[in-house]
């Protein structure tokens, strides 16, 4: 018991001598990333140009907003099947607002300024994000299923909302006050796509949120046992409704994003997203068993989707190809995940 | 007869031996060449402080983990087992100290795990649980083969823990442990099955904390001491002195009650608490309980197994919820707060399993030990690294863990180690009353008289100190006040001058051990 110094240093000394196999075992998403770049570098010279990656990020920031949500999710041993609806259903939101609303009693139709449709769409994501969280905090209800029903609801509400059409007019009217809804999708700021932007700003929000803040340190410890961080005096459904609320914002802001970006929204956009951002985060080498995950890793793992895919566009291979290569990338990486988190974890 | 292993293990008289093993994990030692020998047909315990290397050993030896060097000799021949199943297979198992049961699974399936009885069509359900029942009849157990596992309580899961490892039929059984979560009756019951195996020419490696305990069983005595053997004997030539001494260097004492001051005020009271069977049954685990602790005061609970002591802790927490009555901090009601807001007010509990309810496995040992006092170094949004950083250090001296830092994975401690850190991430959020469910679960005799002279302490400055045991010594220890609960309610109050027989009796124990 006196010796707690002297394995102190030892451990030290362990922890230099970094072995070659291990570095590239942590940083497999980054070593991943890098070899596509240089891959698709070597096949197309028109992919590594900075027009290309800024295009490309602007894609990548789409699912990396999904992905964060999905990643605060992960983190607390659930799942959020509902984002890809939940975008859908938040982009119809957004563009039936544009439209105007019409108030039957007074008989006005109102035109909300862009701003107030932004706010309004995100509170929908929120409200949606909250009833995923008190299903399952509340009611017991398993995430998996909760968000499945969520995501059939959401999915089928933005289809009636729409009568299965796609609002294609997102400019709104100048005398109307409404106009700037292109801002999202295609403006730049020094050169930037502000989508990329947004990505950038939230996943620095959320990065500190997790490694600074009490709140980061409450979901880590509820996703790793929850029982435990409660008897710690974790509030862990508040926790919980949290997360969902906040996945379900982020799915609001993509379905922005999206719509912007096509200049249009449907209620069918953004199906089988969900699968994509769970994707990222499980490239990003978080556990699906909560408790393990960093928004760098998901960040990583968005980008290697991202790329990957466009690569494959850029030089010209099919995308049912493309669909096979992004499988064959989230298998390998859940692979590693197993070798990461197997060894070494085991208790005395 | 001397006990030291011979360079050449005798064939007759060693079943299993180990020769110069050693284990490292980085730059950490945990086992530096030992020798051990496992005598046929006899049961030899192995002693030694929380992380001397134990469990280590012992999962080289069954083929759990590989030794970094060295030999395992089985009947004579040098082997080298790859997995567990290859030792099964050679006739050896093991009892792990954690366990390592599905919880969800029932009992049958459990003990049958990987290793089904085929029938003609499919698993042979109803031959495994004709074998189960008779197991536990054995143990002297009633537990239905059908129920979940994660429906019992700790000690029954020990239980079938045992049972699982009983089903092979090995000719060597390693137990580390297995009688951490066991009331007096059934670590008698248990004996009486270890005798019995050693009749029939079993070989049994017993590890335990409990020293008298493990006395009364063994033949053979080993001390390992920092990953080293220091010294070895048969049962005949020794007694708890000398392996006190040779364990940790020193006598121990689990001390006395604190005295010199006046206790304060009322810090804790309960009122009539009654609590429903949490599982649903139709009677009540807690009846109608009323008990006032004050500030200074140390007082023991003690009650087999099911006597509710776990149930009354965790209403008292905030866990549960009572039916009726009030559980009263310092002249307040808190019956409607959160776990949270009681720990605020000073209310701590340091629960029974650590595995389950004391632990985060995905954090490292500091994250586990600052958990539950992250209000304490927040400022506005942030946590602050110093002061969790100091938080951290202050805590690892004070219950003395011994790790590597609190950058260590929570997994690479051993398993007292472990029980440690939940203790004092409790301590860390310096509680005015601190609940302990079996706060000595696993941990050594020096370990054991570190916690309690801490809580001692405590109590001398005030803290208001309850704790739970099902080891009679250990009442009378620190304790000014000792309470007997028996089937929810108290059966029979004591002070310090109690004798172990009384407190016995009380229990509804019989004095037979
Ligand atoms: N996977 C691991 N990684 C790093 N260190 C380990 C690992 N497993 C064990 N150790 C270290 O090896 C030493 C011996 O551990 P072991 O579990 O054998 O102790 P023990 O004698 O069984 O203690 P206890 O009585 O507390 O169960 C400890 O210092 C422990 O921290
Ligand atoms: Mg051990």
């Amino acid at each position: 018991m006196s010796d707690t110094s002297l394995t102190r240093s030892a451990a030290k000394g362990s922890a230099q001598s970094f072995s070659l196999g291990r570095l590239l075992l942590e940083g497999r998403a980054f070593f991943a990333l890098i070899a596509i770049i240089a891959v698709f570098s070597y096949l197309s010279p028109n992919y590594l140009t900075v027009s290309n990656l800024l295009i490309m990020a602007s894609h990548v920031a789409i699912y990396g907003i999904l992905a964060i949500g999905m990643l605060l999710v992960i983190l607390n041993g659930g799942i959020d099947l509902s984002v890809g609806s939940v975008l859908a259903l938040c982009g119809v939101l957004a563009g039936a607002l544009m439209q105007g609303v019409e108030l039957p009693v007074f008989g006005v139709i109102l035109f909300p300024p862009v701003w107030a449709v932004v706010v309004l769409t995100c509170a929908a994501g929120a409200l949606v994000g909250a009833l995923n969280g008190a299903l399952i905090a509340w009611f017991k209800v398993p995430a998996f299923v909760a968000t499945l029903g969520v995501m059939y609801v959401a999915r089928g509400v933005a289809l009636l909302q729409t009568n299965g059409l796609t609002y294609n007019n997102l400019h709104g009217r100048p005398e109307l006050g409404n106009t700037g809804f292109d801002w999202l999708g295609f403006n730049r700021l020094a050169g930037v796509p502000i989508s990329v932007l947004v990505l950038a700003t939230i996943a620095i929000l959320t990065g500190l949120m997790l490694s600074r803040s009490s709140f980061g340190r409450w979901l880590y410890a509820s996703g790793g046992n929850e029982r435990a961080a409660d008897l710690s005096g974790v509030p862990v459904k508040r926790v919980k409704i949290t997360v969902y609320t906040l996945s379900g914002i982020l799915a609001a802001v993509a379905g922005l994003v999206l719509s912007s970006q096509l200049t249009s929204a449907g209620p069918t956009a953004g199906t089988t997203y969900e699968l994509t951002a769970i994707a990222a985060v499980v490239i990003g080498g978080a556990a699906l068993t909560g408790g393990r995950g960093t928004v760098r890793g998901t960040m990583l793992g968005a980008f290697v989707i991202g790329f990957l895919s466009d690569g494959l566009v850029i030089i010209g291979v099919s995308s049912y190809w493309q669909t096979v290569f992004t499988g064959a990338v989230i298998v390998l990486a859940v692979l590693m995940n197993s070798i990461q988190y197997g060894k070494g974890g085991r208790k005395s | 007869m001397t006990d030291i292993p011979a360079a050449n293990p005798d064939v007759g008289e060693v079943v299993l031996a180990a020769r110069n093993v050693a284990k490292s994990y980085g730059q950490i030692h945990a086992l530096k060449g030992v020798n051990f020998d496992i005598h046929r047909g006899q049961v030899t315990t192995l002693f030694g402080e929380n992380g001397a290397g134990k469990s280590t050993l012992m999962k080289i030896l069954s083929g759990v983990i590989r030794p970094t060097s060295g030999e395992i000799i089985l009947d004579g021949q040098p082997v080298a087992f790859n997995t567990s199943t290859e030792a099964r297979d050679r006739g050896i198992s093991i009892i792990h100290q954690e366990l390592s049961l599905a919880p969800n699974l029932s009992v049958r399936d459990n003990i049958f795990m990987g290793r089904e009885i085929k029938g003609p069509m499919g698993v042979d359900f109803a031959e495994e649980e004709r074998q189960v029942r008779k197991l536990l009849e054995e143990l002297e157990e009633d537990i239905d083969p059908l129920t979940p596992v994660e429906e019992l309580r700790l000690g029954q899961q020990q239980i079938v823990e045992i049972a699982r490892a009983l089903s092979v039929d090995s000719r060597i059984l390693i137990m580390d442990e297995p009688t951490s979560a066991l009331s007096a009756t059934e670590v008698e019951v248990l004996f009486k099955v270890i005798r019995d195996l050693t009749s029939k020419g079993v070989s049994i490696v017993y590890i335990s904390h409990h020293l008298e305990e493990a006395l009364q069983i063994t033949n053979h005595a080993v001390v390992l001491r920092d990953g080293a053997m220091t010294a070895y004997a048969p049962r005949s030539e020794i007694d708890l002195e000398w392996i006190v001494r040779n364990m940790v260097g020193e006598n121990y004492d689990l001390g006395s009650p604190p005295g010199g001051y006046d206790f304060g005020p009322v810090a804790l009271s309960l009122r009539e608490v009654t609590v429903a069977d949490p599982k649903g049954g139709d009677y009540n685990v807690v009846d109608k309980l009323s008990l006032d602790v004050r500030a200074g005061e140390v007082v023991c609970i003690y009650g087999l197994m099911g006597a509710g002591r776990t149930e009354l802790m965790e209403t008292v927490a905030g866990r549960l919820r009572a039916t009726t009555g009030e559980v009263v901090l310092e002249g307040k009601e808190v019956s409607h707060l959160s776990i949270a807001q009681r720990i605020a007010r000073g209310l701590a509990l340091v629960p029974e399993d650590r595995q389950r309810d004391g632990l985060v496995q995905t954090m490292t040992v500091g994250q586990n030990l600052s958990l539950a006092s992250i209000a304490s170094f927040t400022k506005g949004l942030f946590t602050q690294k110093k002061a969790e950083q100091d938080l951290i250090d202050r805590t690892i001296k004070e219950v003395t863990v011994k790790t590597s830092g609190g950058a260590a994975a929570i997994g690479s401690l051993s398993g007292g180690n472990q029980q440690k850190v939940v203790i004092g991430k409790m301590l860390a959020t310096r509680p005015k009353v601190i609940l302990l469910d079996e706060p000595s679960r696993g941990i050594d005799i020096g370990a054991k008289a570190e916690v309690f002279r801490l809580l001692a302490e405590g109590a001398k400055r005030g803290l208001a100190v309850v704790y739970s045991t099902s080891e009679v010594g250990e009442c009378l220890s620190i304790a000014h006040r000792i309470i007997v609960m028996h089937k929810g309610h108290i059966s029979a109050e004591f002070d310090s001058t109690v004798t172990k027989e009384q407190i016995m009796a009380a229990s509804g124990e019989s004095v037979a051990a």
